[in-house]
């Protein structure tokens, strides 16, 4: 039983070291493999997995309803999404934390349109090393993490300026 | 005038015990027993606005006549088995409930043996050497040095 427990303290010790090296290397200008995940639709039918995208271009946001700076972003990520989505470019909204009613209202309001998964235990948070909404990540087409980790409401400049990397990554 | 206002108060006054006893229970105390999904503090401990508004999800729920374990799979539906303060008992969670149990008891037992063994010892070295009549034997260098000093002192 001692042995199970500390067996299950070691593995969450390293999966958090795991998540931490990630935005780390980032921020160093490595390019590691983005952690995958497959996730119910909010304003879809289906789930929709990572890694099914591979080849395009991914911009991943971090969201939830009740934070206010995700309210002053969204416009620029569906903007983003318009623009470059015919340029092989998929923005995905990772909604936790959250009531998915509140969610759907949210997108409703802000008139959403690109996939926005609901992620309810929290799981791709912490794999990610999530550190407050919202977040945004960059996915090169080889699946890779590139290019800035932004932690705040992301910017016009931000977005051009990653997407571009992440097409050439 | 007087009478109606009365009336009024001790109304609003039985409200809230009137509504508990119809559903069985109050919005505090399960409140107490969830936790706030981004500071990881009881959701009557925590001002994070995500707290609000499951707070405000737990009233509306409760004045719509819910029961407490409705309201709760609700939620763990919504946000996982994380907001749960305490991990239900059952499947691997119940590790969490037995381990404190069985580890108390195991260390009960290893000090019960322990005792038992130490004060048996004692006794078994006592009955071993009917002439010391039940006094515990000195070390030999100890009562050699004993026998020094006390053959100096009446010297």
């Amino acid at each position: 039983m001692i042995a199970l427990l500390f067996a299950v303290l070691t593995w969450r010790v390293l999966s958090t070291d795991e998540a931490r090296g990630l935005a780390e290397a980032v921020e160093a200008g490595e390019a590691p493999a983005a952690p995958d995940f497959e996730l119910p639709l909010l304003n879809r039918s289906g789930t929709l997995r990572l890694s099914s995208l591979e080849g395009k271009a991914v911009v991943i946001n971090f969201w939830a309803s009740w934070c206010e700076p995700c309210e002053e972003e969204a416009p620029r990520l569906q903007g983003a999404w318009e623009r470059w989505r015919d340029r092989g470019v998929v923005v995905i909204g990772v909604d936790a934390q959250d009531f998915r009613s509140d969610a759907r209202r949210f997108v409703e309001r802000f008139g959403i349109t690109y996939p926005i998964v609901h992620d309810a235990r929290g799981y791709t948070l912490g794999r990610y090393g999530w550190n407050g909404f919202p977040e945004t990540w960059f996915v090169g087409k080889s699946g890779n993490l590139v290019g800035e980790r932004v932690q705040g409401p992301v910017t016009e400049e931000q977005l051009e300026r990653n997407i571009e990397l992440a097409l050439t990554s | 005038m007087r009478a109606i206002l009365a009336a009024g108060l001790l109304a609003l006054a039985l409200a809230t015990p009137a509504l508990a006893a119809h559903t069985g229970w109050t919005p505090d105390e399960l409140e107490r027993e969830l936790t706030c999904p981004t500071c990881q503090t009881t959701l009557a401990m925590s001002d994070a606005p995500v707290a609000d508004r499951m707070r405000a999800f737990i009233r509306a729920r409760h004045a719509a006549g819910d029961t407490k374990a409705e309201v709760r799979e609700r939620l763990v539906a919504e946000f996982g088995e994380g907001v749960l303060a305490a991990p239900p008992a059952e499947g691997f969670n119940l590790l969490a409930w037995l381990l404190p149990i069985g580890g108390a008891l195991a260390a009960a037992l290893v000090l019960g043996f322990l005792a038992w063994r130490w004060a048996g010892g004692e006794k078994r070295e006592r009955a071993a050497d009917p002439s010391s009549n039940g006094r515990v034997s000195l070390d030999p260098e100890l009562e050699r040095r004993l026998d020094e000093e006390l053959a100096r002192f009446e010297g």
